[in-house]
Protein backbone atom coordinates (compact mmCIF):
# COMPACT_ATOMS: atom_id res chain seq x y z
CA UNK A 1 0.00 0.00 0.00
CA UNK A 2 1.33 3.45 -0.90
CA UNK A 3 0.39 6.36 1.34
CA UNK A 4 -1.28 9.18 -0.58
CA UNK A 5 1.09 12.10 -1.06
CA UNK A 6 0.62 14.95 1.38
CA UNK A 7 -1.29 17.70 -0.44
CA UNK A 8 0.64 20.98 -0.53
CA UNK A 9 -1.09 24.11 0.74
CA UNK A 10 -1.39 27.05 -1.65
CA UNK A 11 0.42 30.27 -0.81
CA UNK A 12 -1.56 32.91 1.04
CA UNK A 13 -4.22 32.35 3.66
CA UNK A 14 -5.69 28.90 4.23
CA UNK A 15 -8.69 28.27 6.45
CA UNK A 16 -10.01 24.84 7.46
CA UNK A 17 -13.60 24.73 8.72
CA UNK A 18 -16.53 22.41 9.21
CA UNK A 19 -20.17 23.34 9.02
CA UNK A 20 -21.08 21.44 12.16
CA UNK A 21 -18.86 23.71 14.26
CA UNK A 22 -20.59 26.69 15.82
CA UNK A 23 -17.42 28.81 15.85
CA UNK A 24 -16.89 28.07 12.16
CA UNK A 25 -20.45 29.22 11.45
CA UNK A 26 -19.80 32.35 13.49
CA UNK A 27 -16.71 33.33 11.51
CA UNK A 28 -18.07 32.16 8.12
CA UNK A 29 -19.22 35.62 7.04
CA UNK A 30 -15.65 36.93 7.53
CA UNK A 31 -14.11 34.50 5.04
CA UNK A 32 -15.45 36.37 2.01
CA UNK A 33 -13.38 39.38 3.15
CA UNK A 34 -10.14 37.43 3.07
CA UNK A 35 -8.95 38.10 -0.44
CA UNK A 36 -7.38 35.10 -2.14
CA UNK A 37 -7.87 32.83 0.85
CA UNK A 38 -8.31 29.09 0.21
CA UNK A 39 -11.03 27.57 2.35
CA UNK A 40 -11.16 23.83 3.01
CA UNK A 41 -14.36 22.44 4.47
CA UNK A 42 -14.49 19.01 6.07
CA UNK A 43 -18.16 18.12 5.98
CA UNK A 44 -20.34 20.22 3.63
CA UNK A 45 -19.35 21.40 0.14
CA UNK A 46 -21.98 24.15 0.32
CA UNK A 47 -20.41 25.80 3.35
CA UNK A 48 -19.61 28.61 3.90
CA UNK A 49 -22.22 30.42 1.82
CA UNK A 50 -20.72 32.81 -0.72
CA UNK A 51 -17.26 31.24 -0.62
CA UNK A 52 -15.91 28.70 -3.06
CA UNK A 53 -14.60 26.15 -0.60
CA UNK A 54 -12.66 22.97 -1.38
CA UNK A 55 -14.19 19.87 0.15
CA UNK A 56 -11.53 17.96 2.13
CA UNK A 57 -13.56 14.83 1.59
CA UNK A 58 -10.90 12.29 2.57
CA UNK A 59 -9.49 14.65 5.21
CA UNK A 60 -6.07 14.38 3.56
CA UNK A 61 -5.39 18.11 3.90
CA UNK A 62 -6.50 18.13 7.52
CA UNK A 63 -4.48 15.00 8.35
CA UNK A 64 -1.25 15.91 6.66
CA UNK A 65 -1.24 19.43 8.03
CA UNK A 66 -1.97 18.28 11.58
CA UNK A 67 -5.24 20.18 11.91
CA UNK A 68 -6.67 19.32 15.31
CA UNK A 69 -9.11 22.20 15.74
CA UNK A 70 -11.51 24.00 13.41
CA UNK A 71 -11.40 26.71 12.41
CA UNK A 72 -7.65 26.69 11.74
CA UNK A 73 -6.13 29.68 9.96
CA UNK A 74 -2.73 29.24 8.33
CA UNK A 75 -0.55 31.69 6.42
CA UNK A 76 1.62 30.02 3.77
CA UNK A 77 4.65 31.67 2.22
CA UNK A 78 6.50 30.00 -0.66
CA UNK A 79 4.84 26.68 0.12
CA UNK A 80 5.88 26.78 3.77
CA UNK A 81 3.62 27.39 6.74
CA UNK A 82 4.60 30.72 8.31
CA UNK A 83 1.97 31.11 10.98
CA UNK A 84 -1.22 29.50 12.30
CA UNK A 85 -3.98 30.14 14.79
CA UNK A 86 -6.79 27.87 15.90
CA UNK A 87 -10.33 28.60 17.07
CA UNK A 88 -11.31 32.27 17.07
CA UNK A 89 -8.91 34.63 18.78
CA UNK A 90 -9.68 38.00 17.22
CA UNK A 91 -6.26 39.53 17.79
CA UNK A 92 -4.54 36.49 16.28
CA UNK A 93 -6.82 36.45 13.23
CA UNK A 94 -6.17 40.14 12.67
CA UNK A 95 -2.41 39.61 12.90
CA UNK A 96 -2.34 36.58 10.59
CA UNK A 97 -4.72 38.05 7.98
CA UNK A 98 -3.46 41.63 8.22
CA UNK A 99 -7.10 42.83 8.27
CA UNK A 100 -7.20 45.30 11.14
CA UNK A 101 -10.93 45.57 11.74
CA UNK A 102 -11.69 41.89 11.23
CA UNK A 103 -14.56 40.64 13.39
CA UNK A 104 -15.43 43.93 15.07
CA UNK A 105 -18.89 42.62 15.87
CA UNK A 106 -17.66 39.27 17.20
CA UNK A 107 -16.56 38.38 20.71
CA UNK A 108 -12.78 38.59 21.16
CA UNK A 109 -12.44 34.86 21.78
CA UNK A 110 -14.31 31.66 21.14
CA UNK A 111 -12.74 28.17 21.24
CA UNK A 112 -13.00 26.05 18.13
CA UNK A 113 -14.24 22.48 17.75
CA UNK A 114 -12.38 19.22 17.16
CA UNK A 115 -11.24 18.60 13.60
CA UNK A 116 -12.87 15.58 11.95
CA UNK A 117 -9.36 14.27 11.33
CA UNK A 118 -8.89 13.67 15.06
CA UNK A 119 -12.38 12.29 15.65
CA UNK A 120 -11.80 9.16 17.77
CA UNK A 121 -14.01 7.15 15.41
CA UNK A 122 -11.97 8.16 12.38
CA UNK A 123 -8.41 8.68 13.58
CA UNK A 124 -7.21 5.06 13.45
CA UNK A 125 -8.59 4.56 9.95
CA UNK A 126 -7.01 7.81 8.74
CA UNK A 127 -3.66 6.88 10.25
CA UNK A 128 -3.77 3.53 8.49
CA UNK A 129 -4.76 5.21 5.22
CA UNK A 130 -2.18 7.96 5.27
CA UNK A 131 0.70 6.36 7.17
CA UNK A 132 0.19 2.62 6.68
CA UNK A 133 2.68 2.62 3.82
CA UNK A 134 5.59 2.96 6.22
CA UNK A 135 4.91 -0.43 7.80
CA UNK A 136 7.22 -3.08 6.41
CA UNK A 137 6.00 -6.25 8.10
CA UNK A 138 4.34 -8.97 6.10
CA UNK A 139 0.54 -8.80 6.18
CA UNK A 140 -1.00 -12.07 7.32
CA UNK A 141 -4.62 -12.61 6.34
CA UNK A 142 -6.87 -14.37 8.78
CA UNK A 143 -9.42 -16.73 7.27
CA UNK A 144 -13.04 -15.71 7.48
CA UNK A 145 -14.01 -18.39 9.96
CA UNK A 146 -10.89 -18.11 12.12
CA UNK A 147 -11.37 -16.74 15.61
CA UNK A 148 -8.95 -13.85 16.00
CA UNK A 149 -7.50 -15.06 19.30
CA UNK A 150 -7.30 -18.71 18.29
CA UNK A 151 -5.63 -17.72 15.01
CA UNK A 152 -2.72 -16.13 16.86
CA UNK A 153 -2.36 -19.13 19.17
CA UNK A 154 -2.39 -21.44 16.15
CA UNK A 155 0.51 -19.57 14.57
CA UNK A 156 2.61 -20.01 17.73
CA UNK A 157 2.87 -16.29 18.42
CA UNK A 158 1.63 -16.18 22.00
CA UNK A 159 3.23 -16.77 25.38
CA UNK A 160 0.34 -18.99 26.46
CA UNK A 161 -2.07 -16.17 27.16
CA UNK A 162 -4.25 -14.53 24.52
CA UNK A 163 -2.63 -11.60 22.72
CA UNK A 164 -4.13 -8.52 21.11
CA UNK A 165 -4.20 -8.91 17.32
CA UNK A 166 -1.49 -6.63 15.84
CA UNK A 167 -3.56 -4.91 13.16
CA UNK A 168 -2.08 -2.09 11.10
CA UNK A 169 -4.26 0.44 12.90
CA UNK A 170 -3.16 -0.70 16.34
CA UNK A 171 0.52 -0.87 15.41
CA UNK A 172 0.42 2.62 13.87
CA UNK A 173 -1.25 3.96 17.02
CA UNK A 174 1.47 2.23 19.09
CA UNK A 175 4.21 3.86 16.98
CA UNK A 176 2.83 7.25 18.03
CA UNK A 177 4.32 6.46 21.44
CA UNK A 178 7.87 7.02 20.25
CA UNK A 179 9.71 9.66 18.28
CA UNK A 180 11.94 6.98 16.79
CA UNK A 181 11.49 6.00 13.17
CA UNK A 182 9.56 2.76 12.64
CA UNK A 183 12.35 1.29 10.52
CA UNK A 184 15.14 2.05 12.97
CA UNK A 185 16.94 -1.10 14.11
CA UNK A 186 16.84 -1.32 17.87
CA UNK A 187 18.70 -4.55 18.55
CA UNK A 188 19.82 -7.87 17.20
CA UNK A 189 17.74 -10.42 19.04
CA UNK A 190 19.02 -13.83 20.11
CA UNK A 191 18.90 -16.70 19.59
CA UNK A 192 18.26 -16.32 15.84
CA UNK A 193 20.20 -13.02 15.76
CA UNK A 194 17.45 -11.20 13.88
CA UNK A 195 17.45 -7.42 13.68
CA UNK A 196 14.40 -6.00 15.45
CA UNK A 197 13.03 -2.71 14.15
CA UNK A 198 10.95 -0.27 16.16
CA UNK A 199 8.01 -1.59 14.12
CA UNK A 200 8.56 -5.23 15.15
CA UNK A 201 8.83 -4.19 18.78
CA UNK A 202 5.66 -2.08 18.44
CA UNK A 203 3.90 -5.19 17.13
CA UNK A 204 4.98 -7.10 20.24
CA UNK A 205 3.85 -4.19 22.41
CA UNK A 206 0.39 -4.26 20.81
CA UNK A 207 0.17 -8.01 21.32
CA UNK A 208 1.23 -7.69 24.97
CA UNK A 209 -1.48 -5.11 25.64
CA UNK A 210 0.74 -2.03 26.04
CA UNK A 211 -0.46 1.53 25.65
CA UNK A 212 1.61 3.67 23.22
CA UNK A 213 3.20 5.62 26.07
CA UNK A 214 4.83 2.41 27.32
CA UNK A 215 6.67 1.85 24.03
CA UNK A 216 9.84 3.82 24.91
CA UNK A 217 10.24 1.59 27.99
CA UNK A 218 9.81 -1.56 25.91
CA UNK A 219 12.32 -0.32 23.29
CA UNK A 220 14.88 0.50 25.98
CA UNK A 221 14.42 -2.85 27.70
CA UNK A 222 14.93 -4.70 24.42
CA UNK A 223 18.12 -2.70 23.81
CA UNK A 224 19.27 -3.43 27.34
CA UNK A 225 18.91 -7.22 27.09
CA UNK A 226 20.30 -7.66 23.57
CA UNK A 227 24.04 -7.22 24.02
CA UNK A 228 27.01 -9.28 25.09
CA UNK A 229 26.90 -7.89 28.64
CA UNK A 230 23.35 -8.93 29.45
CA UNK A 231 23.55 -11.98 27.21
CA UNK A 232 19.85 -12.77 26.69
CA UNK A 233 20.96 -15.77 24.65
CA UNK A 234 22.49 -17.44 27.68
CA UNK A 235 19.68 -16.37 29.97
CA UNK A 236 17.18 -17.92 27.60
CA UNK A 237 19.14 -21.09 27.02
CA UNK A 238 20.02 -21.84 30.65
CA UNK A 239 18.35 -24.64 32.56
CA UNK A 240 17.97 -22.23 35.52
CA UNK A 241 14.57 -20.57 36.19
CA UNK A 242 15.46 -17.03 35.20
CA UNK A 243 14.33 -14.30 32.85
CA UNK A 244 14.79 -10.55 32.39
CA UNK A 245 13.56 -8.61 35.44
CA UNK A 246 12.95 -4.95 34.56
CA UNK A 247 13.28 -2.37 37.34
CA UNK A 248 12.04 1.09 36.27
CA UNK A 249 12.47 4.49 37.88
CA UNK A 250 12.09 8.20 37.19
CA UNK A 251 9.15 10.57 36.75
CA UNK A 252 7.99 8.73 33.62
CA UNK A 253 7.01 5.69 35.69
CA UNK A 254 4.40 7.83 37.44
CA UNK A 255 3.25 9.42 34.17
CA UNK A 256 2.54 6.08 32.54
CA UNK A 257 0.88 4.76 35.68
CA UNK A 258 3.34 2.08 36.75
CA UNK A 259 2.89 0.52 40.15
CA UNK A 260 5.65 0.88 42.74
CA UNK A 261 3.39 0.48 45.77
CA UNK A 262 0.88 -2.12 46.96
CA UNK A 263 1.47 -5.41 45.08
CA UNK A 264 4.19 -3.78 42.92
CA UNK A 265 5.69 -7.15 41.99
CA UNK A 266 2.29 -8.72 41.42
CA UNK A 267 -0.62 -8.57 39.01
CA UNK A 268 -3.18 -5.88 38.31
CA UNK A 269 -1.21 -2.99 36.81
CA UNK A 270 -1.29 -2.70 33.05
CA UNK A 271 2.12 -1.08 32.55
CA UNK A 272 3.95 -3.47 34.90
CA UNK A 273 2.23 -6.48 33.35
CA UNK A 274 2.61 -5.59 29.69
CA UNK A 275 6.05 -3.96 29.37
CA UNK A 276 7.86 -7.10 30.49
CA UNK A 277 5.49 -9.22 28.44
CA UNK A 278 6.25 -7.26 25.28
CA UNK A 279 9.99 -7.76 25.81
CA UNK A 280 9.51 -11.51 26.14
CA UNK A 281 7.30 -11.59 23.03
CA UNK A 282 10.14 -9.92 21.09
CA UNK A 283 12.50 -12.68 22.26
CA UNK A 284 9.94 -15.31 21.33
CA UNK A 285 8.74 -14.05 17.98
CA UNK A 286 11.59 -11.95 16.57
CA UNK A 287 14.48 -13.82 18.19
CA UNK A 288 12.86 -17.25 17.92
CA UNK A 289 13.52 -18.12 21.58
CA UNK A 290 10.88 -20.55 22.75
CA UNK A 291 10.46 -22.95 25.66
CA UNK A 292 11.58 -26.39 24.61
CA UNK A 293 13.57 -24.83 21.75
CA UNK A 294 16.53 -22.73 22.83
CA UNK A 295 14.78 -22.00 26.16
CA UNK A 296 15.85 -25.04 28.20
CA UNK A 297 14.70 -23.96 31.68
CA UNK A 298 14.15 -26.96 33.95
CA UNK A 299 11.33 -25.18 35.81
CA UNK A 300 11.10 -21.60 34.58
CA UNK A 301 9.19 -19.14 36.71
CA UNK A 302 5.92 -17.23 36.28
CA UNK A 303 7.88 -13.98 36.01
CA UNK A 304 8.96 -15.07 32.54
CA UNK A 305 5.54 -13.83 31.36
CA UNK A 306 6.40 -10.36 32.66
CA UNK A 307 8.52 -9.29 35.60
CA UNK A 308 8.61 -5.52 35.58
CA UNK A 309 8.00 -3.00 38.33
CA UNK A 310 8.67 0.60 39.27
CA UNK A 311 10.64 1.90 42.21
CA UNK A 312 8.99 4.15 44.78
CA UNK A 313 9.67 7.81 43.94
CA UNK A 314 9.85 8.56 47.70
CA UNK A 315 12.63 6.07 48.45
CA UNK A 316 15.03 7.43 51.09
CA UNK A 317 17.95 5.60 49.47
CA UNK A 318 17.46 6.69 45.84
CA UNK A 319 17.04 4.29 42.96
CA UNK A 320 18.77 1.22 41.63
CA UNK A 321 19.54 3.17 38.45
CA UNK A 322 21.45 5.66 40.61
CA UNK A 323 23.42 2.80 42.15
CA UNK A 324 24.29 1.90 38.55
CA UNK A 325 25.42 5.44 37.75
CA UNK A 326 22.34 7.18 36.27
CA UNK A 327 21.10 10.52 37.65
CA UNK A 328 18.12 10.23 40.02
CA UNK A 329 15.48 12.28 38.24
CA UNK A 330 16.00 10.60 34.89
CA UNK A 331 13.76 7.89 33.42
CA UNK A 332 15.79 4.72 33.45
CA UNK A 333 15.52 0.98 33.73
CA UNK A 334 17.76 -1.83 34.83
CA UNK A 335 17.46 -5.31 33.41
CA UNK A 336 18.48 -8.05 35.80
CA UNK A 337 18.68 -11.78 35.06
CA UNK A 338 16.40 -12.96 37.81
CA UNK A 339 14.28 -15.75 39.24
CA UNK A 340 10.97 -15.19 41.01
CA UNK A 341 10.93 -13.11 44.18
CA UNK A 342 10.92 -14.58 47.67
CA UNK A 343 9.79 -12.80 50.84
CA UNK A 344 11.95 -11.85 53.83
CA UNK A 345 9.74 -11.59 56.93
CA UNK A 346 11.17 -9.60 59.82
CA UNK A 347 8.49 -7.89 61.86
CA UNK A 348 10.50 -7.38 65.00
CA UNK A 349 13.73 -5.64 64.01
CA UNK A 350 13.70 -1.93 64.79
CA UNK A 351 17.50 -1.68 64.88
CA UNK A 352 19.23 -1.48 61.49
CA UNK A 353 21.91 -3.94 62.64
CA UNK A 354 19.28 -6.54 63.41
CA UNK A 355 17.45 -6.03 60.13
CA UNK A 356 20.70 -6.21 58.15
CA UNK A 357 21.48 -9.52 59.85
CA UNK A 358 18.02 -10.85 58.94
CA UNK A 359 18.40 -9.87 55.31
CA UNK A 360 21.92 -11.33 55.18
CA UNK A 361 20.74 -14.64 56.63
CA UNK A 362 18.16 -14.91 53.86
CA UNK A 363 20.50 -13.65 51.13
CA UNK A 364 22.98 -16.34 52.06
CA UNK A 365 20.54 -18.94 50.73
CA UNK A 366 20.28 -17.48 47.22
CA UNK A 367 20.35 -20.57 44.97
CA UNK A 368 22.29 -22.51 47.64
CA UNK A 369 23.71 -21.48 51.02
CA UNK A 370 27.02 -23.15 50.15
CA UNK A 371 27.55 -21.41 46.80
CA UNK A 372 29.38 -18.05 47.00
CA UNK A 373 30.18 -15.44 44.34
CA UNK A 374 28.40 -17.11 41.45
CA UNK A 375 25.07 -15.26 41.53
CA UNK A 376 23.98 -11.63 41.94
CA UNK A 377 20.78 -10.60 43.73
CA UNK A 378 18.40 -7.68 44.12
CA UNK A 379 16.88 -6.91 47.51
CA UNK A 380 13.58 -5.09 47.02
CA UNK A 381 13.21 -3.22 50.28
CA UNK A 382 9.66 -2.49 51.39
CA UNK A 383 8.89 0.96 52.86
CA UNK A 384 8.62 -0.35 56.41
CA UNK A 385 12.03 -2.00 56.25
CA UNK A 386 13.46 1.08 54.53
CA UNK A 387 12.19 3.21 57.38
CA UNK A 388 14.24 1.21 59.88
CA UNK A 389 17.38 1.99 57.91
CA UNK A 390 16.44 5.60 57.10
CA UNK A 391 15.56 6.42 60.74
CA UNK A 392 19.02 5.25 61.77
CA UNK A 393 20.66 7.35 59.05
CA UNK A 394 21.82 4.40 56.95
CA UNK A 395 22.08 5.32 53.29
CA UNK A 396 22.48 2.94 50.35
CA UNK A 397 26.29 2.50 50.57
CA UNK A 398 26.02 1.89 54.32
CA UNK A 399 23.31 -0.75 53.91
CA UNK A 400 25.36 -2.50 51.20
CA UNK A 401 28.53 -2.43 53.33
CA UNK A 402 26.72 -3.76 56.39
CA UNK A 403 25.14 -6.57 54.35
CA UNK A 404 28.47 -7.45 52.79
CA UNK A 405 30.10 -7.62 56.24
CA UNK A 406 27.46 -10.16 57.28
CA UNK A 407 27.80 -12.21 54.10
CA UNK A 408 31.39 -13.43 54.51
CA UNK A 409 31.19 -17.23 54.35
CA UNK A 410 33.63 -19.49 56.18
CA UNK A 411 35.23 -21.92 53.72
CA UNK A 412 35.01 -24.73 56.29
CA UNK A 413 31.22 -24.47 56.26
CA UNK A 414 30.76 -24.40 52.51
CA UNK A 415 33.23 -26.94 51.15
CA UNK A 416 31.83 -30.00 49.48
CA UNK A 417 30.61 -32.45 52.10
CA UNK A 418 30.34 -29.88 54.92
CA UNK A 419 27.05 -30.13 56.79
CA UNK A 420 26.45 -33.50 55.17
CA UNK A 421 25.81 -31.80 51.81
CA UNK A 422 27.86 -32.76 48.75
CA UNK A 423 27.23 -29.43 46.98
CA UNK A 424 29.71 -26.68 47.79
CA UNK A 425 33.09 -25.22 46.90
CA UNK A 426 36.24 -27.34 46.30
CA UNK A 427 37.93 -28.74 49.40
CA UNK A 428 41.04 -26.56 48.96
CA UNK A 429 38.94 -23.53 49.96
CA UNK A 430 38.56 -24.82 53.53
CA UNK A 431 40.03 -22.17 55.80
CA UNK A 432 39.34 -19.37 53.31
CA UNK A 433 36.68 -16.69 53.72
CA UNK A 434 34.52 -16.04 50.68
CA UNK A 435 31.92 -13.31 50.12
CA UNK A 436 28.46 -14.50 49.11
CA UNK A 437 28.32 -11.77 46.45
CA UNK A 438 30.99 -10.44 44.10
CA UNK A 439 31.70 -6.68 44.41
CA UNK A 440 28.70 -4.84 42.98
CA UNK A 441 26.73 -8.08 42.80
CA UNK A 442 24.20 -7.05 45.43
CA UNK A 443 21.64 -4.49 44.28
CA UNK A 444 18.99 -2.59 46.21
CA UNK A 445 15.59 -1.46 44.93
CA UNK A 446 12.66 0.17 46.74
CA UNK A 447 9.10 -0.95 46.13
CA UNK A 448 6.03 -2.25 47.90
CA UNK A 449 3.00 -1.15 49.88
CA UNK A 450 3.20 1.00 52.99
CA UNK A 451 2.17 -1.74 55.40
CA UNK A 452 4.19 -4.90 56.00
CA UNK A 453 7.66 -5.32 57.50
CA UNK A 454 8.82 -7.34 54.52
CA UNK A 455 11.32 -7.21 51.69
CA UNK A 456 11.79 -9.38 48.64
CA UNK A 457 14.89 -11.06 47.28
CA UNK A 458 15.33 -11.76 43.57
CA UNK A 459 18.15 -14.22 42.95
CA UNK A 460 20.24 -13.91 39.80
CA UNK A 461 21.99 -16.22 37.39
CA UNK A 462 25.59 -16.99 36.41
CA UNK A 463 27.18 -13.56 36.68
CA UNK A 464 29.90 -11.49 35.09
CA UNK A 465 31.75 -12.48 31.94
CA UNK A 466 30.61 -16.10 32.26
CA UNK A 467 26.92 -15.20 32.28
CA UNK A 468 25.01 -11.94 32.57
CA UNK A 469 25.74 -8.51 33.95
CA UNK A 470 22.79 -6.27 34.90
CA UNK A 471 22.44 -3.42 32.40
CA UNK A 472 21.02 0.04 33.15
CA UNK A 473 19.84 2.40 30.40
CA UNK A 474 18.17 5.77 30.28
CA UNK A 475 14.77 5.73 28.62
CA UNK A 476 14.42 8.18 25.77
CA UNK A 477 11.14 9.11 24.03
CA UNK B 1 -14.33 -8.32 5.43
CA UNK B 2 -10.71 -9.39 5.14
CA UNK B 3 -8.79 -9.22 8.37
CA UNK B 4 -5.07 -8.74 8.34
CA UNK B 5 -2.51 -8.76 11.12
CA UNK B 6 1.16 -7.84 10.90
CA UNK B 7 3.66 -10.67 11.16
CA UNK B 8 5.33 -10.43 14.60
CA UNK B 9 8.18 -12.76 13.68
CA UNK B 10 11.66 -11.99 12.38
CA UNK B 11 10.49 -13.13 8.90
CA UNK B 12 13.76 -14.93 8.39
CA UNK B 13 14.42 -16.81 5.23
CA UNK B 14 15.47 -20.15 6.56
CA UNK B 15 18.48 -21.44 4.69
CA UNK B 16 18.00 -25.13 4.03
CA UNK B 17 21.18 -27.08 4.55
CA UNK B 18 21.67 -30.76 3.97
CA UNK B 19 23.76 -32.83 6.33
CA UNK B 20 27.00 -34.24 5.02
CA UNK B 21 27.13 -37.97 4.55
CA UNK B 22 28.18 -39.85 7.64
CA UNK B 23 31.83 -40.95 7.24
CA UNK B 24 32.05 -44.76 7.02
CA UNK B 25 35.01 -44.74 9.41
CA UNK B 26 36.80 -42.23 11.60
CA UNK B 27 40.20 -43.76 10.91
CA UNK B 28 42.54 -41.06 9.66
CA UNK B 29 39.90 -38.34 10.03
CA UNK B 30 40.53 -35.07 11.82
CA UNK B 31 37.99 -34.96 14.66
CA UNK B 32 37.43 -31.80 16.71
CA UNK B 33 36.17 -32.01 20.28
CA UNK B 34 34.57 -28.78 21.51
CA UNK B 35 34.45 -28.34 25.29
CA UNK B 36 31.73 -25.78 26.02
CA UNK B 37 33.27 -25.06 29.47
CA UNK B 38 30.62 -26.78 31.54
CA UNK B 39 31.97 -28.46 34.69
CA UNK B 40 33.33 -31.95 34.03
CA UNK B 41 32.86 -31.63 30.26
CA UNK B 42 36.60 -32.30 30.03
CA UNK B 43 36.18 -35.65 31.83
CA UNK B 44 33.71 -36.75 29.20
CA UNK B 45 35.84 -35.47 26.34
CA UNK B 46 39.04 -37.05 27.72
CA UNK B 47 37.35 -40.43 27.54
CA UNK B 48 36.03 -39.74 24.04
CA UNK B 49 39.49 -38.71 22.90
CA UNK B 50 40.91 -42.03 24.12
CA UNK B 51 38.24 -43.96 22.26
CA UNK B 52 38.67 -41.94 19.08
CA UNK B 53 42.45 -42.33 19.16
CA UNK B 54 41.96 -46.09 19.37
CA UNK B 55 39.85 -45.86 16.22
CA UNK B 56 42.70 -44.06 14.48
CA UNK B 57 41.24 -40.56 14.45
CA UNK B 58 43.42 -37.46 14.77
CA UNK B 59 41.82 -35.56 17.63
CA UNK B 60 42.03 -31.81 18.08
CA UNK B 61 40.63 -30.17 21.25
CA UNK B 62 38.81 -26.80 21.39
CA UNK B 63 37.18 -24.85 24.18
CA UNK B 64 34.50 -22.15 24.28
CA UNK B 65 35.25 -19.22 26.65
CA UNK B 66 31.91 -19.70 28.42
CA UNK B 67 29.06 -22.15 28.05
CA UNK B 68 26.50 -19.33 28.31
CA UNK B 69 27.34 -17.72 25.00
CA UNK B 70 27.55 -19.01 21.43
CA UNK B 71 31.03 -20.02 20.22
CA UNK B 72 32.93 -16.99 18.87
CA UNK B 73 33.05 -16.71 15.09
CA UNK B 74 36.84 -17.17 15.02
CA UNK B 75 36.61 -20.41 16.95
CA UNK B 76 33.92 -21.74 14.64
CA UNK B 77 36.06 -20.83 11.64
CA UNK B 78 39.09 -22.52 13.18
CA UNK B 79 37.17 -25.73 13.75
CA UNK B 80 35.62 -25.65 10.29
CA UNK B 81 38.98 -25.27 8.58
CA UNK B 82 40.91 -27.75 10.74
CA UNK B 83 38.42 -30.60 11.17
CA UNK B 84 36.31 -32.97 9.12
CA UNK B 85 34.12 -34.07 12.02
CA UNK B 86 33.20 -32.24 15.22
CA UNK B 87 31.68 -33.37 18.49
CA UNK B 88 30.28 -30.71 20.82
CA UNK B 89 29.97 -31.73 24.44
CA UNK B 90 27.52 -30.80 27.15
CA UNK B 91 28.15 -31.91 30.70
CA UNK B 92 26.93 -31.55 34.34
Amino acid sequence: MVAPVAPALPDGLVVIVKEECETCRMIAPLLARLRGATVYVQDDAGFPAGVEAVLDADLAVSWHHAVETVPTLIRVVNGVEAERTVGWVRSDWRRVTGVEDLGDDLPPFRPGCGSMSVDPDRVDGLRQRFEGGRLRSRRVELAELEDEFEALFDRGWTDGLPVVAPTEQRVLAMLDGTSRSSDEIVATVAPDLVEATVEKIAIAAVMAGCRPEYLPWVLTAVEAICNDEFNIHGLLATTMPVGPVIVCSGPGTVKIGMNSGVNALGQGNRANSTIGRAVQLVVRNVGGGRPGGVDRAAHGNPGKLSFCFAERPDSPIGTLAEQQGVAGDVDALTVFPGEGPRCVVDQLSRRPESLASSLAACLRTVHHPKLPLAFDAIVVLGPEHLRVFADAGWDRPRILTELDDRLQLAGDEIVRGAGGIDEGVPADLAGATLPKFRPGGLLLASAGGGAGLFSAIIGGWANGATGSTPVTREVRP
Amino acid sequence: MNRFVLDPTGERTVVERTLLDRPPSLAGRRVGLLDISKPRGNVFLDRLEERLATDGAAVQRYRKPTFTKPAPVDLRHEIATQCEVVIEALAD
